[in-house]
């Protein structure tokens, strides 16, 4: 059996859904105007990217567990 | 009266009450039954979850109340992105975990399994207690909604008059919630969805064609609202607020009752996780409602006579409706307004029949009628769901709301404080039943008092320790005396060999990896 192995894969990949906390929680990352795009301040545009961008992640994590016993 | 806005209005609104009352003959289940009532059957698939999850959180709180907070106070209205992004993650990583143990034990809510967990019927109530208690704000939120879109369409009648069509409309969703169960919102959240989707589509496009594009959007906002002020020195300031208010939001998000009723209506634990990477789409949409705020500020439409009254009694909560008023011809302005509205009824029938179902499991059954059948369980929550309804009323009519987003977030100080119980239970049993009691009643007098100490009107609490100021909101102000209070009670307890209560589920059952 490799499911112990398995778990520690399922678990790195996990590590991931720390990323948009970090991205959209410290401020000071995005908190000006410059650069703007079509005339969105960056805070802004910054943001709204991170919804996609967090789909994608919490995608990725879910097909690398998307096995016959991944609901674990 | 302008009738053409009103008659498509009505007709898309006749037709969803009409199809609410339909849906009790979809996916036909005997509704007697409250898994069957309160939870459709826990058959939906991954398209119905979708629709219903996102009926939850995007309401009116994303039409009306972040717009309106955008407008009113610029750039930290827009706290609602980070939340709405960051709560997918944390729900795909924590509640396939409540699904599986609800499963396998036939819980309906989350009081059920924290009775389960910690063998502690008292808990239980404390759990459903706040359950009841937080939703009644947030659908109150809803209510605001609604009667600012009454007021939009032009019923200015004074006195009793001016409530009647939002006496209407909440008979309405009562008499469908009554009759269809969680089915009614589901099947009718497919339709609002479109409405939503096609008003978005054209606000986004047509409105910053007509102000000239969004450099001159934004180039209209005032610079104290354009970004978030930097922290004075010694103090976290509007930095402190904005994550924290974000961060909070998450957590009490998916402590409400109504999102365990979204993920225990689900077929399986895959259709959650597969629809935390779909939801997102939701928060695409919200950030660009919360422009909105941005472009009313724009379009000026608060220094428009036309619109004086609205402002002046509903504030900045009548941004976007003016703002729909002002740039859209009348039929879609009736479109949108109904896309509101039903946006706002659909989660307040999820909310009620959430708390409905907490009522019945874990107060009625558990200490008036224990013996009480199935039918009588189902019976007994339809008609809590009235009656939590109606307590949503009151609030409506008692706080002030100059921000309605307040409703919301006051109901997330409340929620929050069942996270220890209900979360770590998920994974732990090492917390003490006492020291989880002892530290939800800390929470909630704490976070209560933060916020009645800024007279409701507002949730972020400054706390100044060793000379440095932390403006936070009070939900996590609450939530860590909480844990303070519960990992010390624990110890003591424990040390004092105080019972620890049954626990009835078995390590397996978290996972699915028990015996079904």
């Amino acid at each position: 059996m490799t499911s112990s192995t398995n778990g520690k894969k399922r678990s790195s990949w996990r590590l991931l859904l720390l990323v948009p906390f970090i991205a959209t929680l410290w401020v000071p990352f995005y908190n000006r105007v410059e650069p703007t795009f079509i005339g969105i301040p960056f805070f802004y545009w910054y943001l709204l990217l991170w919804a996609p961008l967090s789909a994608l992640i919490t995608w990725i994590v879910f097909s690398r567990n998307d096995s016959p016993d991944n609901d674990r | 009266m302008n009738w053409t806005m009103i008659g498509v209005f009505l007709a898309l609104f006749v037709f969803v009450t009409v199809l609410g009352f339909v849906a009790a003959r979809w996916r036909y289940g005997d509704l007697t039954q409250l898994h069957e009532w309160g939870l459709g059957g826990r058959r939906f698939g991954t398209v119905v979850t979708w629709f219903l999850l996102g009926g939850d959180v995007y309401t009116a709180y994303t039409f009306i109340a972040v717009p309106a907070l955008v407008f009113g106070a610029g750039a930290i209205g827009f706290f609602a992105l980070p939340y709405t992004i960051i709560v997918y993650p944390l729900v795909f990583l924590v509640l396939p975990r409540l699904w599986w143990v609800s499963h396998k034990h036939n819980y309906v809510t989350g009081a059920d399994f924290v009775r389960g967990r910690y063998g502690s019927p008292t808990l239980a109530l404390l759990v459903a207690l706040t359950g009841i208690l937080a939703t009644m704000p947030y659908i109150a939120l809803q209510l605001v909604g609604i009667e600012v879109i009454i007021a939009a369409l032009g019923f200015h009648a004074g006195g009793w008059a001016a409530d009647l069509p939002l006496i209407i409309a909440f008979v309405v969703l009562a008499a469908y919630t009554y009759t269809s169960g969680l089915r009614a919102p589901a099947l009718i959240s497919i339709v609002k969805d479109l409405l939503i989707y096609i008003t978005v589509i054209a606000a986004v496009i047509i409105i910053p064609m007509q102000l000239g594009g969004f450099g001159k959007i934004f180039a209209a906002v005032p610079h104290a609202k354009m970004l978030l002020a930097a922290p004075p020195a010694a103090s976290l300031g509007s930095y402190g607020a904005f994550a924290t208010l974000a961060f909070g939001s998450a957590l009490a998000l998916f402590a409400y009752p109504h999102t365990m009723t979204g993920v225990l209506s689900g077929k399986n634990p895959r259709v959650l996780r597969r629809n935390m990477a779909l939801l997102p789409a939701y928060t695409l949409v919200l950030g660009l409602l919360a422009l909105l705020g941005f472009m009313a500020l724009a379009a000026g439409v608060d220094k428009l006579p036309a619109f004086a009254s609205g402002f002046q009694q509903y504030k900045a909560n009548f941004a976007v409706p003016a703002l729909i008023l002002h740039s859209f011809p009348s039929w879609f302005s009736g479109v949108a307004f109904a896309a509101i509205v039903i946006g706002a009824l659909v989660p307040a029938a999820i909310m009620s029949i959430a708390a409905a179902n907490l009522f019945t499991r874990n107060i009625y059954r558990e200490y008036f009628r224990p013996q009480c059948s199935s039918a009588e369980e189902a019976r007994v929550a339809k008609w809590a769901s009235l009656v939590v309804k109606a307590g949503a009323l009151i609030f409506v009519l008692e706080l002030p709301s100059i921000y309605a987003i307040q409703f919301q977030l006051l109901g997330g100080v409340w929620i929050a404080q069942i996270i220890p119980a209900v979360a770590l239970g998920l994974y732990t049993r090492w917390w003490h039943r006492g020291g989880l009691a002892l530290g939800w009643l800390c929470g909630m007098v704490v976070g209560t008092w933060m916020v009645a100490s800024l007279h409701f009107a507002g949730t972020v609490y400054p706390l100044h320790l060793f000379g440095f100021t932390i403006p936070a909101y009070a939900a996590l102000w609450g939530l860590i005396l909480n844990l303070i209070v519960a990992f010390v009670f624990t110890l003591i307890f424990r040390a004092l060999h105080l019972a620890e209560g049954q626990d009835a589920t078995a390590p397996g059952d978290y996972t699915g990896q028990s015996a079904q």
